[in-house]
Formats: structure tokens, C-alpha cells, sequence
């Protein structure tokens, strides 16, 4: 084994061996190796710039739509690397879905926003697709907010409920892993509660990987921590151990707060 | 920091300085916004005042009147306002999709190194004179299109029901298809550019979150791109209308000067701005001044109500989508 730091239970769904990031000319992550664990939620901290962002984008290989980015390595999902050039980008992002730091719903009413990306995977006669658009929103627990406006925009939503409809609109596809990159550095402490509980009963059913500033968040929601320091991965362990007990004097400073 | 600077102290009769600038400032910029109310209002009166000898004399009928003989005094607008639409609508027919692959690829797709060369050619060719075009469109492309185009179009075509009779005719290349070819390439840099400006304003994240969902680029510039940028893109679609209703010397080389209607595109025609670039020299003071004055206020009147159909599209969409 190439020693990706401990996993314990639970398979791993994705694999990541030895990934090098470049931004052109500069490196943003060196030789990360770890595993994700399914229906688990994994954590990334770090400080500002360490490359926890860039990880998770060559999840779903986001960085594909900025030339001169590139990744090197493996990630393996389901025996494939995702970081071939003969992998199908748009079926990889349908089943790794993303919801970013600021909400960004779609211009088209809320019944669109969800019902937008199952449809260009699947046909559904309408009353199936009203089903699969209610479910989703129940899941993402804003239906109670929104059964009465489905045809509103999008937009004419709160900040919070907007990140609500866009975690809605990601599981509407039925990913398999869900990335959320920083997904309440941009909302307000009610809005953020309501995330993380969201967060909570989502790993049931998906994967969760998840970038956060605010250390407090990852302990409560994540099952792992990884945390990361100038694009390498410092240490990676279950979240209690890692924030109890770290290995690393870098770890230990950060999350006690002496650096970052 | 220690050392804060002082209070400011402000006097009465500084107070009242400031306000005095402020008011003068207002009445000003004020006055600056008005000049454009007014000039557009006595742009119209004038052109009114003087196409009045005219519409006196036929009415409304004017507008439906297919006839334009000078020695006659007989006016009749129809010829060049069906020429000026149609020219128009060709031009567009053409442009539309030739600008939104143009700025879908230059914001989209395009390699870096090429994004900028590409750019500037378009702007530069939006600021080649149009008189270039018309001595463009007369001398290279009319020959050209003649020889090369118009015999296959009408072998193609000219036996499909409907349609066929567009392309009737003999092929000699000045006409009214030409002018609105000539037209959709003076009209494309505009919207172009207008669509790469509009297009470049989607923000990052939405678009990133369009391919997250598993969206090919086609996608998501059908489905978020295009709906976000919706008014800005039909903003640029009817400025490339505006300049094709209005434009008057390359049209004026190419469309043939011909008072009369033909079904067919391959026919010389004429449209009002050509028409009023022919004849302003040498008309005589009375009705065809009048009546020139009249196609003037038509063009006018034209050009404001695509303006507003535009509003009322773009206002329509808004409420489509829910807000």
C-alpha cells in the first residue's frame, strides 16, 4: 500500500494517490495521497492558500475549464481514474456533485434549478419529475420554505435558502459524493446551523467532502479531518483523534490556534 | 494611531458654499439631460413639420403606397420601407448566430494566446468606415457573388415551394440579398462584441456550478449563460438593428436604387436611408423634399418601436422567469 494515512472503517470510494496540482508554473499541491470514505463526511482544513480548495476541484475535475491547470497522479472511483483524459468530465461531475462558497442558483424558477440537471440525465414524465423535485427539496429541507413558490426565481430566495436549493439542486442528480467548498463561510450562524445539520443526515446516503475555515465546523460535522498546509496533506486521521490527539506539531498548532 | 487630526469645523457660510455647489452641480447635469430630450424631440417635430406638405396630400395612404415617380410628384413609402426590413431582417438572420459562435467561442472556448488578436479584429472591424464596405460589397463581392453564389442558390432552391421564388430572377449580384449579406457583416462586429461583454459578466461560480451538475459548455450556455445575460444580448442584437435600419452608403452601393418591389432577393430594390442619400442632392423644393422628409419620420418611427418591442421582449422574459 502506498500508505494513505489510517481510514479505518467504512471502504474507501475515492482513492487519491500521489496528486501533483499545477497552476502553470506553480505547484499547489505535492504528492497527496488519502482516502475518501463512503458515507462519511471527510473535512479539509487548512489556512488560507493551502490547497484544500484545489483538492477537492480535481475531485470533479472543475480545474478542467481553466487552461493551464492541470493535475497529475490517480484518483480512483470505482476503479477508473478520474484524472484520465478519455474520462467523461460531464458524467464524473453528474455523479461527483459541488455546491460552492456563494450560493449560485440558476436564473430560472426554483422547480427549474433542481429539475434542470436531472433532466439532462434523465426523461421523466412530468408527474416523476415533481416527485424527484419535491424529494430533493425535502432532503435539502427548504420544501416547507418553497412548496408554494416553485415557480419564483431562484434568486428572490435568502442567502441561506439559496445554499439549501443548491445542495437540493446537487443531490436532485443523485451523486454519489457530494463536495461542498466552504458552503456557510458566506452565511449567517441560523443559515449555517441549518446547513450543518443538513450535512448530517445527507451522509446516510452520499459522501461528503467538505473545505471549511471554521475548525469548530469541521469537528462537529466531519467523521475525517485532513488537514493541509502549503499544498501538502500534513496529516489525516478520524476527526476526534486528529483534533484531540494530533501527530503533527503543525496540526497541533493550528487548531489550537498558534498559527493560520 | 495617536496624533488624530482635528475636528473638522465647519461654518455657516462654508455649509452654505457647499450647498450652493451641490445645487449648481444638480441644475447642471440636470440641464446636460435635457439637451438629449430635447434634441430628440426637435429632430422629430422638424422631420414632421416638413413631411406635413406630403402627408396632407396622401394620408396615411403614404405609408402603403407603392409608387415613387418624381416627375409625377407621385409618393409612396412602401418600396423602401419593404426594402430597409428586409435588408435589416437578412442582416440579422445572418449575424445573430454568427456572433453568438463568434463570442461563445472567444469567451468560452478560445486558447488564451488567441483570445486577445481575435478581440481586437473585431472591434477593429467595427470601426472600418462603411463607405469601405459599400466599395467593398460593389466591386469584389457582387462580382463574386454573381458568379459563385446566386446560379447555385437558384439551382438549389429555386424550385422549392414558397422560398423558390426568392431566388428567382437574373443573377447580377447587386440586389437586395447582397445589401443584407453586406449588412450582417457590418452589424456581426457590433454584436459580436456586445455578446463577448454580456457574456464575460456570468459570474464564475454559476457557471462552474452549471458544469458541477454534469453540463457539456453547450449546456450550459443554452441554459445558464443565455437566460443571465438575456437582456444584455438582446440589447446587442437590436443595436445590430438600429445600425442596419440606418445604414445608408454601403446599402446605397449595393441594393440596386430601384423603386419597386420584387418578390425576388436576387431584384434590385432600394431602402429609405439609400433612397434618401440618392435623391436629397438634387430634389426639388416641394413634394419630394416633403415626401423625403416623410421617409425620414418613417425610419424614425421604425427604429423607436423595434426599440420598444425590445423593452417589451426583455420585460417580458422577466416576468417568465419568475421575478
Amino acid at each position: 500500500m502506498s500508505a494513505p494515512q489510517q481510514t479505518a472503517d467504512g471502504d474507501a470510494i475515492l482513492e487519491v494517490r500521489d496528486l501533483n496540482f499545477f497552476y502553470g508554473d506553480f505547484r499547489g499541491l505535492t504528492n497527496v495521497s488519502l482516502d475518501i470514505a463512503k458515507s462519511r463526511v471527510t473535512a479539509f482544513i487548512g489556512p488560507s492558500g493551502c490547497g484544500k480548495s484545489t483538492l477537492l476541484r480535481t475531485f470533479n475535475r472543475m480545474y478542467d475549464l481553466y487552461p493551464g491547470q492541470r493535475a497529475e497522479g490517480q484518483i480512483n472511483f470505482h476503479g477508473n481514474n478520474l484524472l484520465d483524459r478519455k474520462q467523461d468530465v460531464n458524467l464524473v461531475r453528474a455523479k461527483i456533485g459541488m455546491v460552492f462558497q456563494k450560493p449560485t442558483p440558476f436564473p430560472m424558477t426554483i422547480y427549474e434549478n433542481i429539475a434542470f440537471g436531472v433532466r439532462l440525465y434523465e426523461k421523466l414524465p412530468k408527474s416523476e419529475m415533481d416527485d424527484r423535485v419535491e424529494w430533493a427539496l425535502r432532503k435539502a429541507a427548504i420544501w416547507e420554505e418553497t412548496k408554494d413558490k416553485l415557480q419564483q426565481s431562484g434568486l428572490s430566495l435568502s442567502g441561506g435558502q439559496q445554499q439549501r436549493l443548491c445542495i437540493a439542486r446537487t443531490i436532485a442528480v443523485k451523486p454519489e459524493i457530494v463536495l461542498l467548498d466552504e458552503p456557510t463561510s458566506a452565511l449567517d450562524p441560523i443559515s449555517t446551523a441549518k446547513i450543518e445539520e443538513l450535512i448530517n443526515e445527507l451522509k446516510d446516503d452520499y459522501t461528503i467532502a467538505i473545505v471549511t475555515h471554521n475548525m469548530q465546523q469541521a469537528a462537529r460535522i466531519s467523521d475525517f479531518t485532513a488537514f493541509m498546509y502549503l499544498g501538502e496533506l500534513v496529516e489525516f486521521g478520524k476527526t476526534d483523534t486528529l483534533f484531540i490527539k494530533p501527530r503533527e506539531k503543525q496540526t497541533e498548532d493550528y487548531i489550537t490556534g498558534r498559527f493560520g | 494611531m495617536s496624533d488624530m487630526a482635528p475636528p473638522i469645523d465647519l461654518h455657516a457660510s462654508q455649509v452654505r458654499k457647499f450647498n450652493i455647489q451641490d445645487m449648481l452641480f444638480h441644475q447642471v447635469t440636470l440641464v446636460f439631460a435635457f439637451i438629449v430630450l430635447a434634441a430628440l424631440a426637435g429632430i422629430l417635430i422638424s422631420l414632421a413639420i416638413e413631411a406635413l406638405p406630403v402627408l396632407k396630400q396622401t394620408g396615411p395612404a403614404f405609408l402603403w403606397t407603392n409608387v415613387w415617380n418624381v416627375p409625377e410628384e407621385q409618393f409612396g413609402a412602401l418600396s423602401a420601407i419593404y426594402g430597409t426590413v428586409v435588408t435589416s431582417v437578412i442582416a440579422l438572420l445572418i449575424a445573430v448566430p454568427v456572433s453568438f459562435g463568434i463570442a461563445l467561442f472567444l469567451t468560452e472556448t478560445c486558447p488564451v494566446w488567441l483570445r486577445r488578436p481575435l478581440g481586437t479584429a473585431i472591434e477593429l472591424l467595427a470601426g472600418v468606415p462603411s463607405i469601405i464596405y459599400g466599395i467593398w460589397g460593389l466591386f469584389v463581392f457582387a462580382p463574386l457573388f454573381a458568379q459563385h453564389v446566386q446560379p447555385h442558390l437558384q439551382t438549389a432552391l429555386g424550385d422549392v415551394p414558397v422560398i423558390g421564388g426568392w431566388f428567382a430572377g437574373p443573377p447580377i449580384g447587386i440586389g437586395i440579398l447582397t445589401a443584407g449579406i453586406v449588412l450582417s457583416l457590418m452589424v456581426i462586429p457590433f454584436v459580436a462584441s456586445v455578446m463577448r461583454d454580456v457574456f464575460e459578466t456570468v459570474p464564475a461560480p454559476l457557471k462552474e456550478s452549471a458544469y458541477g451538475v454534469g453540463c457539456t459548455t453547450w449546456e450550459v450556455v443554452v441554459n445558464v449563460v443565455l437566460p443571465y445575460t438575456r437582456v444584455g444580448v438582446i440589447g446587442g442584437i437590436m443595436l445590430g438593428l438600429g445600425r442596419a435600419l440606418g445604414e445608408t452608403m454601403a446599402v446605397t452601393f449595393v441594393i440596386g436604387n430601384a423603386n419597386r418591389i420584387v418578390g425576388s432577393l436576387f431584384a434590385p430594390g432600394t431602402s429609405i436611408a439609400s433612397t434618401l442619400a440618392n435623391e436629397f442632392g438634387e430634389a426639388d423644393p416641394g413634394l419630394h423634399i416633403s415626401s423625403l422628409f416623410a421617409l425620414g419620420l418613417v425610419l424614425f418611427v421604425i427604429t423607436f418601436v423595434v426599440l420598444a418591442l425590445s423593452r417589451w421582449l426583455i420585460h417580458r422574459g422577466t416576468v417568465k422567469q419568475g421575478k
